[in-house]
């Protein structure tokens, strides 16, 4: 109740913000349909690898360990991130967002030598489809995490050029709610894919 | 959990406090650590570590959306929950009825 009190003083602007918010949470709904494709597609595959190379005997998972932390880390000071715009500090909101991209960055550097590697190894897209299903899946979460990057570098940009406005606000609660989703979503790429692979 | 969540509640109004942030961000490593943990050391049979590593998956799933992304603060009419409740149905229905199909159709097997 408080809650809506708070926020009725600036109607008519924060309520074209918060349903702008509500139409990117409906986006996150349709790419959970995505995965839910592609973990649907990696699931049923997982045993078709064609005679060729498995996923447990190419799999690093000394690089995966690092990169889950990295992930996870990052999710957390996004999270910091909000904190600090809701305190009304610029220069800390702009510090958790360069860190929180900084580490989605390191996170995709670990993605791109892992997947060199696996094709050093002889397991690329077209190997079995097991493989196909692994990098698609795989890689369309990478996709999804390098947008991310360039889409929070931007917003870095305009903060720092325009301050904590309305408009900024809402742009940084929803980077930080896909940052969160992509995390989940990552979740269930380590359990499923690489957890469940090498065990 | 219940004392967290309650005290979570408290703070809805400021959209999380860092208290509950470091909470989700400790109990997203420990998720992490536990499944881990069992499969690199083979701890325990296969269809455990299957529960095991599901189990906490969702866990850490729901400690993100509890202390990262605040569902529970979501002012009423709660259409996020509620379109994320279709979506979790959808993902569900695709994801089990696609092993459900597959398993008893492998021909390429």
């Amino acid at each position: 109740m408080s809650q809506a009190n708070a926020h009725s003083h600036d109607h008519g602007h924060h309520d074209q913000e918060s349903l702008k918010q509500f139409g990117f949470w409906l986006f996150m709904i349709t790419d959970v349909i995505l995965f839910a494709t592609l973990f649907a597609t990696f699931v049923v595959l997982r045993g078709n690898t064609a005679s060729g190379p498995i996923g447990a005997e190419l799999i690093e998972m000394n690089g995966i360990i690092v990169s889950t932390f990295i992930l996870l880390t990052s999710s957390f000071t996004s999270g910091l991130a909000l904190l600090s715009m809701n305190k009304g500090d610029k220069k800390g909101l702009i510090l958790w967002l360069a860190v929180s991209a900084l580490l989605g960055l390191s996170f995709i550097y670990l993605e791109v030598n892992e997947f060199i590697h696996l094709v050093h190894e002889g397991a690329n897209i077209g190997t079995s489809a097991y493989w196909s299903a692994f990098f698609t899946l795989v890689g369309t979460h990478g996709l999804h995490v390098s947008i991310g990057i360039v889409w929070m570098t931007a917003i870095i940009f305009q903060i720092a050029k325009r301050g904590i406005t309305p408009v900024t606000k809402r742009k940084v609660n929803i980077i930080s709610l896909y940052w969160h989703f992509l995390d989940a979503v990552w979740i269930f790429v380590f359990s499923i894919v690489y957890l469940m692979e090498v065990m | 959990m219940a004392s967290q969540n309650h005290s979570h509640e408290e703070t809805g109004h400021t959209h999380g406090s860092l208290k509950s942030y470091i909470i989700g961000f400790v109990l997203s490593i420990v998720l992490t650590i536990i499944p881990l943990v069992a499969v690199m050391n083979d701890m325990f049979n296969k269809s455990t570590t299957i529960v095991i590593i599901l189990v906490t998956a969702v866990l850490q799933f729901l400690v993100q959306l509890l202390f990262f992304m605040h569902i529970r603060e979501e002012d009423k009419p709660r259409y996020n929950s509620i379109s994320l409740i279709f979506a979790i149905l959808l993902l569900l229905t695709i994801v089990i009825g696609s092993i459900w199909i597959m398993t008893y159709n492998q021909v390429a097997v």
